[in-house]
């Protein structure tokens, strides 16, 4: 029982590690809570669904078009509407990522309606594998799988690449990364990029868990966003340890404790984390010496 | 044409004129400093140049180019790097990390070319091969052998000014922009840096405008010495004629001499 509470935990908490990745991305580099996290994903996801159904393009096809139009989606995003702003608040860039989500959950919204609609993209969560007294579904597999192999392709797109080194030096420093000769701005679109493709992935496993409709993503964001708090916003490796932490504990919370109250352990967390923590589990913080 | 010149230059912050019609020429190859009391608008002048500010009137030319109006990054491609007062590094990143990004514009290679990277005879491999050998050189030009992994936001104070040259110098600048290069560095730092800027003028054939307070390493390093004070120009010339002004002996050794 334990073992595989444990395993289904850090199932889901693959997906809260994605959103919380998405958003530290994001976070790290343009300061900027982004609470239209969850939209982007949802609406990418059901961009896959519409190519499926209505458009009968093979699966394949249909999530890759998905992901492309994510990365475009982000890039858009920070183009039209955060770019713009001047000198913009904390509190400004929070109503502004606000607004953004509604405006895409209003598109959805429209285009699909609001009933709920399934999206087994692959009848997998039906497939199951034991292992003695534990059982994981194949879907539970892929969802692992396929997170870790994205993680350890960002980890080395940030860690050896020019543009993943000049997204670091951004993050850290605008003003030298601008006078060697790093395009910030463009910088910054495409980290909003990458950021939802990111939490696209995060969409695209959980719609075959949940039901697809403009909601979807509203749990995984909050998820996701005490993921990246317990990490301390700036940490990917927190956020990621953050997400998968979540996972199991939540699912131990439900199993042990009370299922009713579950999804509010992840509430608790933040409260806890900014008791005692507020810079995070596993944030490195330099403070710049003046 | 002149090698590099600010002609007419004028910034305002609100109210307050912080460069006033400041006009001067820098030739190619020497080393030029600037000197001005505190909030006479010395750094103003480089954050104008490097692109940082836009200044409300004035032109600054360099090699012929019309530098105002274009962005930090189109500056850096044209050959001018600089060095700030409060360090501008990039903390979390090792020494070599940082010089490494100083050779930004001098790497092409996409995504792509970089993965599908075997062997020494691919051009992204050269590349690679070409900004790691200019890099060394100028970490055992600057003595940094003993720093290279350390990140560089928890170096002593001197170890960060060297970094942020090196990382300037990685630019291979023609013009290098220093905003007091010898603050807060003890004695032995500031002897060892006052020969190696002369190095790096005359060897690596760069042109160097320079802030600074310390007299003695501005009069010993310039060719030539530009004064300022409310941004305005006081006088423009050799290290001689600058310390005899009547206005800058009254600045830098008081009232009565």
């Amino acid at each position: 029982m334990f073992t595989q509470l444990i395993i289904t935990g850090i199932s889901i908490g693959s997906l809260y590690a994605l959103m919380a990745l998405a958003m530290s991305i994001i976070y790290k580099t343009s300061h900027t809570p982004n609470f239209a996290q969850g939209e982007m994903a949802m609406i990418s996801t059901f961009v896959a669904f519409a190519l499926q159904t209505t458009y009968q393009f093979p699966l394949g096809i249909a999530l890759l078009g998905a992901l492309l139009f994510s990365l475009i989606l982000g890039v858009v995003i920070e183009f039209c509407f955060l770019r713009r702003a001047k000198n913009p608040t904390i509190v400004d860039l929070i109503v502004m990522t606000i607004g953004i989500q509604l405006i895409i959950q209003g598109i959805a919204g429209w285009k699909w309606g609001a009933e709920q609609k399934d999206f087994p993209f692959l009848d997998l969560d039906s497939q199951l594998v034991h292992f003695g007294d534990v059982v994981i579904s194949h879907l539970n597999i892929l969802t692992i799988g396929t997170s870790l192999v994205l993680m350890l392709l960002l980890y080395l797109f940030f860690q050896h690449t020019r543009m993943g080194t000049a997204m670091r030096a951004t993050q850290q420093n605008e003003v030298a990364a601008k006078i060697n000769g790093i395009r910030v701005n463009r910088i910054k679109a495409f980290t909003w990029g990458i950021s939802s493709f990111v939490g696209a992935v995060a969409g695209l496993f959980f719609a075959p868990i949940s039901t697809l409709d403009p909601y979807l993503m509203w749990e995984p964001l909050i998820k996701g966003f005490a993921a990246a708090v317990l990490g301390g916003m700036t940490s990917l490796g927190g956020a990621v340890l953050g997400g998968y932490l979540l996972g199991i504990i939540e699912n131990l919370f439900g199993a042990y404790i009370s299922l009713e109250f579950k999804s509010t352990v992840a509430f608790v967390i933040i409260v806890l984390v900014l008791w005692f923590r507020p810079s995070g589990l596993f944030a490195k913080h330099y403070q710049r010496k003046v | 044409m002149d090698f590099f010149s600010v002609k007419n230059l004028t910034k305002r912050f609100g109210g307050l004129v912080a460069v006033n019609d400041l006009s001067f020429t820098v030739k190619k190859g020497e080393i030029f400093s600037i000197i001005g009391p505190n909030g006479a608008g010395k750094t103003t002048v480089f954050n104008c140049i490097s692109g940082i500010y836009r200044p409300e009137r004035g032109e600054v030319a360099f090699e012929g180019n019309q530098l105002l109006g274009l962005k930090p990054h189109q500056i850096a491609a044209k050959g001018i790097a600089r060095t700030f007062q409060n360090l501008e590094l990039f903390p979390m990143m090792s020494t070599m990390e940082n010089i490494m990004l100083g050779r930004h514009i001098h790497m092409k290679s996409g995504l792509l070319a970089g993965a599908f990277m075997f062997g020494r005879r691919f051009r992204a491999a050269q590349e690679e091969v070409a900004n790691r050998e200019a890099v060394e050189k100028i970490i055992d030009l600057l003595d940094l052998q003993a720093v290279r992994d350390r990140f560089a936001g928890y170096l002593p104070y001197g170890r960060q000014k060297l970094v942020e040259l090196a990382r300037a110098l990685a630019l291979t600048p023609k013009l290098l922009l220093l905003d007091e290069p010898f603050a807060g560095m003890n004695r032995e730092e500031r002897q060892d840096l006052y020969f190696w800027l002369q190095d790096i003028q005359a060897e690596l054939d760069i042109t160097i405008i320079m802030i600074e307070h310390d007299l003695q390493m501005v009069t010993g390093l310039s060719d030539r010495i530009l004064v300022i004070d409310f941004g305005k120009k006081i006088i423009e010339d050799v290290p001689e004629k600058v310390t005899a002004h009547p206005e800058v002996l009254k600045a830098y050794m008081g009232e009565s001499a």
